[in-house]
């Protein structure tokens, strides 16, 4: 088939199973734009480049597929970076195509030309610059398996302009073959076995799973280890949705904003089997203290991951796929062991989390943001993805709302990208339609993409929105209030714009509640509209997350609010 | 601790920025580096000299791994490994002290490559501390410019950087 490099870019769309790809036009992707055009390939049109980026991540964390993005060269492209960013830290497959200049314009700073191999190096699993019609088809093959492949990542694939107007014959490669990158994932079984002998001999046991439990689709077999064993498990906040939110077992979050028996637990267990985790500072605490009585076994696809942040005692350097299910089938015959030989310590932590779970305080007049995610979680049904940005909302969706199943908390965790939720959530709503997606934003985020509200009237995107409105970066404030004398430098909004009527300008609709009788209503409400919906939920400044272990502290060092909170 | 990896590449444009980005991105210092096409010319090879601990190591051979243009690591050892740089010296010499000059090169078996009125040129290969030695004694005569090539290394024996290359994978296999 002979076939333009617009064409080619098309074909392969549809043989990788792409759905639809979020995109912007401009000049050097004109041609390309013209063959959606001619095959009316489904195409989102954002309102910014960074709205597409996240949306295309959103899709992929949604449904484990591969998120397309689309963006012309220079600004267009330098417009994803952000969202690039956001998606390689948190290892989700992407694949951003970028127009460049053309061919014999690259390097004399023409218009629109920015170096966007070298801008994305760092924050790319990989990228490319096509320069030649001949290693179009190759290229985008490659891009795609590795993108999806190992520990997946974004993949920038930058085309000349003059590529996609070149003509060649086409033929997809039916197998691709990298000399320096296979995308192993068996790995060595021995290593399951004294993974076992560990678990067999231990009595203070931790489950501790990350995201790359939800990447690998392995959270069934992590909660039957639970099941089976009654190992207590806590999550990253990559890793919430894994086990269900209120699982016999399940200590919630750990970390900096984790449950209190979660992060005892950790420092007081004698084995931690850490899986899919990276062991990022945010969950660790001062890090030479993290878990200071145990033995750490590390499950991950990535080698590089095994002692990068912390010395483990033992590495299973695999696909979760893999090591898991052997995991499982080597310790069946120990499984009623194990659990009696830890029957008196899953009790007590247990009853710790029974007894010190998250808590608020009561406020008669006011809404609190954490009564208003409590209650919104009370009401909505277990088949519904959260999707959050970042600040305090933030961590008190992962303390309060209870997630049920993967890929239904929906958060940029490693870069905590303001401005993810909105964009994210369009990319979440297409992928699973069947869902029900609520996004929650804060005053502060929802300002940083809500030219996306736009979007979702366009395309009638049905996402029901709350902004935690507490009129402050809620999460700024906190930290001056707790480490800077209170001097709240540039984090009191106190803003005049009307976050309502942006929502009705932009063609959704938006109300507003005050007090605390309004909000069961209100969210009641919410739910039942049809079609896009904004409720700006108005909530006092001065609250703080809690517990909160302070940077460079342990994570038995947690600050705890009034009254034990 | 100073160490020493090759790391076979493939020879396109963009790669040595992806090698060099990794070290600066994750704060690895680097030595010398060098960079050129080898056997068989689709691979360019990397010799790169820095410190640290073996944390650093660790984790430096781990992260070129995982860059898909990079097709081998080999992390060499001093006792099975040979090291070579190059060092061009441009010395004063005139007709007075020309002799002695000379015989001093000669000791460390520099040669010379360039012969001026007022002006020497030596070229020295070997290890640093070699080097070193020579441009100490060189000193008092007027060293006008030292240039030193990054050193290259090979592990002596049967045992090549194509040992340590990962095998080729294809789509149809490892599809997660
Ligand atoms: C793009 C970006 N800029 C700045 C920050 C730093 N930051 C983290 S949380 C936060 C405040 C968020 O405010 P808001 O969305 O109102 O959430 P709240 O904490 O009030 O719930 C800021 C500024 C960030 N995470 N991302
Ligand atoms: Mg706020």
């Amino acid at each position: 088939m002979r076939l333009n490099g617009a064409g080619i870019v098309i074909e392969s769309l549809k043989n990788e199973g792409v759905e639809f790809v979020f995109g912007y036009p401009g000049g050097a992707v004109l041609t390309l734009y013209d063959e959606i055009y001619k095959t009316n390939f489904p195409h989102i049109l954002t309102k910014h480049e960074q709205g597409a980026v996240h949306a295309a991540d959103g899709y992929a964390r949604a449904t484990g597929k591969v998120g397309v993005c689309i963006a012309t060269s220079g600004p267009g492209a330098t417009n994803l970076i952000t969202g690039i960013a956001t998606a390689n830290i948190d290892s989700i497959p992407l694949i951003c195509i970028t127009g460049q200049v053309a061919t014999p314009l690259i390097g004399r700073d023409s218009f629109q030309e920015a170096d966007v191999c070298g801008i994305t190096a760092p924050i790319t699993k990989h990228n490319y610059l096509v320069r030649h019609i001949k290693d179009l088809p190759r290229v985008l093959k490659e891009a795609f398996f590795i993108a999806r492949t190992g520990r997946p990542g974004p993949v920038v694939v930058d085309i000349a302009k003059d590529v996609f107007a070149a003509e060649t014959e086409y033929k997809y490669p039916a197998e691709i073959c990298l000399r320096g990158y296979t995308g192993k994932y068996i790995g060595d079984e021995k290593k399951i076995d004294r993974a076992v002998d560990m678990l067999r001999t231990a009595e203070r046991p931790i489950i501790f799973i990350g995201g790359g439990v939800i990447t690998s689709e392995t959270s069934q077999l992590v909660r039957e280890m639970v099941q089976k064993m009654n190992i207590p498990m806590t999550s990253t906040l990559m890793g919430l949705g894994a086990a269900d939110a209120d699982s016999a077992g399940y200590l919630g979050m750990a970390g900096m904003h984790g449950s209190y028996a979660a992060n005892m637990a950790i420092m007081k267990c004698d084995l931690l089997l850490g899986i899919g985790v990276r062991f990022d500072d945010r969950v660790t605490g001062v890090i030479s203290e993290f878990a200071p009585k145990a033995k750490i076994i590390h499950f991950d696809i990535d080698y590089a991951e095994i002692n990068k942040n912390i010395a483990v005692n033992l590495s299973v350097v695999g696909d979760l796929r893999w090591s898991l299910p052997l995991f499982q089938e080597k310790l069946c015959p120990y499984n009623d062991i194990i659990k009696e030989n830890i029957q008196k310590w899953y009790e007590n932590v247990v009853k710790i989390h029974t007894a010190r779970p998250f808590k608020y305080k009561n406020d008669k007049n006011n809404i609190l943001a954490q009564d208003a995610i409590k209650k919104l979680s009370d009401i909505v049904t277990h088949n519904t993805a959260i999707v959050t940005d970042v600040g305090q909302h933030q961590m008190w969706a992962a303390q309060f709302f209870k997630v049920y199943g993967p890929r239904n908390f929906i958060t940029s965790g490693g870069l905590g990208t303001m401005g993810f939720g909105l964009p994210a959530a369009i990319g979440v709503k297409l992928g699973r339609p069947d869902k029900n997606v609520i996004l929650l934003s804060g005053d502060g985020s929802i300002m940083m993409n809500c030219q996306e509200l736009a979007t979702l009237a366009d395309y009638n995107i049905n996402i029901k929105i709350i902004v935690i409105h507490n009129h402050v970066l809620g999460m700024v404030t906190q930290w001056q209030r707790m480490f800077y004398g209170e001097r709240y430098s540039q984090s009191l909004l106190n803003s005049k714009a009307d976050i309502v009527k942006i929502a009705q300008a932009m063609g959704i609709k938006g109300f507003r509640i005050k007090v605390k009788e309004e909000l069961i209503n209100g969210l009641q409400q919410l739910l039942h509209e049809q079609g896009p919906v904004l409720l700006d939920i108005i909530v006092p400044a001065e609250e703080d997350v809690f517990p909160m272990v302070p940077g460079g502290k342990r994570l038995d060092q947690m600050v705890m609010g009034e009254d034990g909170l | 601790m100073k160490h020493v990896l090759s790391v076979l590449v493939n020879n396109q444009p963009g790669v040595l920025l992806r090698v060099v980005g990794m070290f600066s991105r994750r704060s690895f210092n680097i030595d010398s580096l060098s960079v050129g096409v080898t056997q068989p010319n689709k691979y360019s090879r990397i010799t790169i000299f820095f410190q640290g601990e073996s944390y650093i190591v660790d984790q430096i051979i781990k992260q070129l791994g995982k860059i898909p243009d990079v097709a081998a690591v080999q992390l060499h050892n001093p006792e099975t490994a040979v090291y070579r740089g190059m060092t061009l010296i441009k010395i004063r010499a005139n007709d007075t002290n020309r002799l002695d000059v000379l015989k001093i090169a000669e000791l460390f078996r520099a040669h010379v490559i360039d012969v001026q009125k007022t002006t020497l040129i030596f070229e020295i290969t070997g290890q640093d501390e070699k080097v070193s030695a020579l441009l100490q004694l060189l000193t008092p005569y007027g060293i006008l410019e030292v240039i030193r090539t990054g050193q290259v290394a090979l592990e002596r024996g049967e045992k090549t950087i194509f040992n340590c290359a990962g095998k080729t994978a294809f789509y149809s296999k490892n599809l997660l």
